[in-house]
């Protein structure tokens, strides 16, 4: 390998990880300014006896686990049903909604809520932002799920069905053993979308259902505060370490 | 899938072709003057700024993950370390990844401390709230969607090709422009719709990092639907984007034969 396409391959690198790497290193300046001035957590101490943080985060963390329990259930069993009776609407479905721009998303979800929940008389809040989350993260789900599918032998469940067993058996004790690596990459993966997403959340959220990205986006639009640096410090370990997970697990 | 995705698909057709109401609701009659007014240049001049945009997005995409999937597919063992590094920062956090470039650029922000340390300049560079900065903001979120599909097709090219065209006298560089450039385009293609579309419909990188000034469509609908409130022409807008992103979709499947799976 040349030593030309090492380098260059080398600054590509250093472009992918450079900003991430500086945000990093200036979460622990001892300083409000972009000069360094020594080591220190205090920005982290900060963030700790920040009341709006530490709600903005139980809020994150509590739609995250919801949506990511209810969307891995119904994504697995989505990508079963796929897997049994082959639909092309339906794969090409997920496709679409995993290409369809974030914004219009958002806007069609706030659209259906307001256009039903005018009739229930139910306003914008949690609930919505769990359901609108639950919606983009089943075509991740079903994505992961479908894909170790296609690499198993279906003749396992009809085996199963040979010897007596129930549907509910063979998918029970046959099928769901083997997919449980993937299921738990397709969990974590759709933990970190849902933690990580603004654009769908700002839309369809009401008073009481402030998320993490939605005050670091706040925070972001007003002067500068190192402390939105420890804050995303702390979220690019977090999610990368899930992400590496997913990964180890989806190969495994 | 069904209720979770085409339901409010067909909410929002709807919400299309009706009209607004005197507090920024929904009224009827049903009409198609949301479309029409879609003709208005204002708002051709953004769809064609947010074509363009995201065009030169998928240019400068190219030429930095060309080498970065060479480099990789020729690494050995180590090509799933280095996939994995590519891939990472694109899943954690677009929001993260996007003020971190806010940090970076801002007129306090690194780039001009540094550049101001150093004696270069004397007073800050404006590098923030431009389409310069929306730019590299986007190349810099989906550059890894450029690069794994370039990898996935210089895998699949025959090393003998290039040792054959070493042979008969073309130099490293002239092998892999000649050679590997053209065998790699379906792989720059993949990666062209997959940059492209993702740019074209981007909200919050032209939102955080051009700062109100750069204004593409994914923004124009947002605040249809937030500040403006005139829901039936955000929702024509949105639809009106949802139909070029399939129709770019469908035009790529269609010349290359191949799904977007």
């Amino acid at each position: 390998m040349s030593l030309t396409l090492r380098a260059m391959a080398g600054v590509i690198f250093a472009f992918l990880y450079l900003p991430l790497g500086a945000l990093i290193a200036f979460s622990v300046n001892d300083s409000a300014s972009t000069v360094w001035e020594g080591f220190s957590w205090r920005w982290y101490l900060e963030l700790w006896n920040d009341p709006q943080i530490l709600n903005a985060t139980a809020n994150s963390l509590l739609i995250a686990t919801i949506s990511t329990v209810l969307s891995t259930a119904i994504g697995t069993l989505a990508a079963y049903a796929l897997w049994k009776r082959r639909s092309r609407t339906l794969i090409t479905t997920v496709y679409l909604s995993l290409v369809t721009p974030e914004v219009v998303m958002g806007v069609a979800l706030l659209a259906l809520y307001q256009a039903v929940f005018r009739y229930l008389d139910i306003q914008l809040g949690m609930h919505t932002v769990i359901l609108a989350h639950v919606s983009f993260c089943i075509s991740y789900v079903v994505l992961v799920v479908l894909a170790r599918l296609r690499t198993m032998d279906g003749s396992l469940e009809e085996a199963a069905l040979d010897l007596g067993a129930t549907e509910w058996q063979a998918f029970y004790r046959v099928t769901l053993p083997s997919l449980t690596p993937a299921i738990a990459a397709a969990a974590l993966l759709a933990f970190s979308t849902s933690f990580d997403d603004y654009v769908i959340t700002s839309l369809v959220a009401g008073v009481d259902s402030e998320t993490l990205p939605m005050l670091i986006y706040a925070k972001a639009r007003r002067a500068i505060s190192p402390s939105v640096n420890a804050l995303c410090a702390i979220i690019v370990v977090v999610i990368g370490t899930l992400v590496l997970l997913a990964q180890r697990l989806q190969k495994s | 899938m069904v209720g979770f995705f085409l339901l409010p698909m067909v909410v929002i057709l709807t919400y299309s072709l009706l009209t607004r109401g005197t507090y920024g609701g929904l009224g009827l009659p049903w009409t198609l003057e949301n479309y029409q007014r879609l003709a208005d240049p204002l708002y051709l001049t953004i769809f064609l700024r947010s074509f363009l945009l995201a065009g030169v997005v998928t240019v400068l995409c190219i030429p930095l993950a060309f080498p970065l999937a060479l480099f990789i597919s020729r690494s050995g063992r180590r090509k799933l370390l280095w996939l994995n590094l590519v891939m990472l920062p694109f899943f954690t956090s677009l929001l993260v990844r996007t003020y971190a470039w806010m940090f970076l650029l801002r007129d306090t922000g690194l780039v001009n401390a540094i550049l101001l340390k150093l004696g270069i300049i004397t007073s800050p560079l404006p590098l923030l709230y431009n389409d310069g900065a929306v730019l590299l903001g986007l190349v810099y979120s989906y550059l890894p969607f450029m690069v794994l599909p370039v990898y996935a097709t210089l895998e699949r090219v025959d090393p003998a090709l290039l040792e054959a065209a070493a042979d008969l006298g073309e130099r490293p560089w002239g092998a892999i422009r000649r050679v590997l450039l053209p065998l790699t385009r379906p792989g720059i293609l993949a990666g062209s719709v997959l940059v492209f579309i993702p740019s074209l419909g981007s909200y919050l990188t032209p939102d955080l990092l051009g700062g109100g000034k750069s204004i593409l469509v994914g923004n124009v609908i947002q605040n249809q639907f937030t500040s403006a409130r005139d829901w039936p022409f955000g929702a024509s807008i949105a639809i009106c984007l949802m139909l070029l992103v399939f129709g770019l979709l469908r035009a790529w499947e269609s010349r290359t034969g191949e799904g977007i799976e």
